[in-house]
């Protein structure tokens, strides 16, 4: 599987991509900078996704054993 | 389709009851060729999520199993750990893994050492089922599941981690309590394990924390809990490991000091805090702190941002110095460390691993 794919941006957005990146330290490019923004907003959202993995019974078992090391 | 048994170390045995309990979540097993070549070159899964050190089983060459098999991994004294549902075997260049993990491939760094000591031929699978482990310290060993309960009962939303492998000088209980005046608790998370030779031992580091948090800590503001790991000395790399890990546990915030997971100079002072910068989706927000020390003039804790006097007015908490202060029987001064920590210290023989 290729490690790289294409996706389109409006060219205005480079532009401005590159303006800042040309000020800015961090960002080797436009695809580095989009890379980064991305992968913090998809990580965001797939938090957001994930359901409690604890059933009550789960919590009660846990909860005796915490009160039993003196943790509760 | 066949079951064969495969024995395995102490340190794998601990790397198996973290993947089942989920210290090591998302990893269900042990890495297939594609998540470690991902890991070496980009520090992600195959799947992009950030992961840095590979978590490979490491197998005896002549080995030889089929997709289907499944392996019953046993520990040390012949009793079963888990079952492995078998997916591939291959080969890796310890060389490439040493140059890309460690940054070096010098055996005379620990972690490189202990690569090129375990065979080059890796097994790859899930676990199917694991059994319950016996771990020292079981009395403060949480698992995930648990400390995200505990959390949640005491209304702690934000819980800074705090890793360590050494007992606390006041320079660590600073650096603690400097995290803990904006977070809701703290997560004192010590390291049990393996380590090298010079470093305290498990029990001092377990007994010495236990005093620090009952002399020093406010009640319901702490949560103290062994990590069994063994330390590769990976340094940055290492570091957003332990982040992971930490994210796992359920806290929402790590502190990164100094050389974190470092050893010798093998890796820069702050470097760190700096590979942090590649993870904008890493799920835990890393506090950065340069190193305290104490300064004669401050006559206070300090460090390096907030103080202006200059070195020969430091003293700086340097493990090697307080290794040779307790080796030649005297105390620390109060500066360095609390007194009841101290006498902990030495209540221990040996109090360093030898």
């Amino acid at each position: 599987m290729p490690k790289y794919t294409t996706v389109s941006i409006p060219t205005t957005l480079h532009r401005r991509i590159m303006k800042m990146i040309e000020r800015k330290e961090g960002f080797k490019s436009a695809s580095d900078y989009v890379t980064y923004v991305l992968r913090e907003i998809v990580a965001m959202h797939e938090t957001e996704k994930v359901p409690d993995p604890f059933t009550s019974e789960d919590v009660e078992k846990i909860k005796v054993r915490l009160r039993a090391l003196g943790y509760l | 389709m066949r079951d064969q048994l495969l024995p395995v170390s102490k340190e794998t045995a601990v790397t198996v009851t973290n993947i089942a309990t989920g210290v090591l979540s998302p990893l269900k097993g042990f890495m297939n060729r594609a998540d470690y070549q991902s890991v070496l070159d980009d520090m992600r899964l195959a799947d992009d999520t950030p992961w840095t050190i590979p978590i490979l089983l490491h197998v005896p060459s002549d080995f030889v199993a089929g997709v289907g098999d499944e392996i019953t991994l046993v520990d040390e004294s012949g009793a079963p750990l888990a079952l492995l549902a078998f997916e591939e075997c291959y080969r890796i260049s310890r060389k490439e893994y040493a140059e890309k993990v460690f940054g070096t491939s010098e055996r005379s760094h620990p972690g490189v050492a202990k690569l090129y000591e375990a065979p080059d031929t890796v097994i790859a699978g899930d676990l199917k089922a694991t059994f319950e482990p016996r771990l020292p310290f079981e009395g403060i060993t949480l698992t995930p599941a648990e400390t995200r309960v505990l959390f949640r009962e005491k209304r702690w939303r934000e819980v800074v981690a705090f890793q360590t492998r050494n007992a606390p000088h006041i320079g660590h209980e600073y650096l603690q309590k400097t995290a803990l005046s904006f977070a809701d608790g703290i997560f004192l998370n010590p390291v049990i394990g393996k380590k090298k030779p010079g470093d305290f031992t498990d029990e001092v580091i377990v007994d010495a924390y236990r005093s620090l948090v009952s002399n020093y800590y406010p009640a319901n503001s702490v949560v103290l809990s062994v990590l069994h790991y063994e330390m590769r000395y990976a340094g940055p790399r290492e570091a957003v490991l332990h982040a992971i890990m930490r994210k796992n546990f359920g806290c929402t915030h790590m502190a990164i000091g100094r050389d974190h997971a470092g050893v010798g100079n093998f890796y820069k002072p702050y470097a760190a805090q700096e590979i942090f910068t590649e993870f904008p989706d890493l799920g835990i927000t890393p506090l950065f702190f340069r190193e305290f020390f104490y300064c004669k003039k401050c006559l206070g804790i300090a460090n390096e941002k907030i103080c202006p006097h200059p070195a020969d007015e430091r003293l700086n908490f340097s493990g090697t110095k307080l290794r040779e202060i307790f080796s030649s029987g005297q105390r620390p001064p109060n500066e360095f460390m609390r007194p009841e920590v101290v006498d902990v210290i030495r209540s221990h023989h040996p109090a360093f691993v030898e």
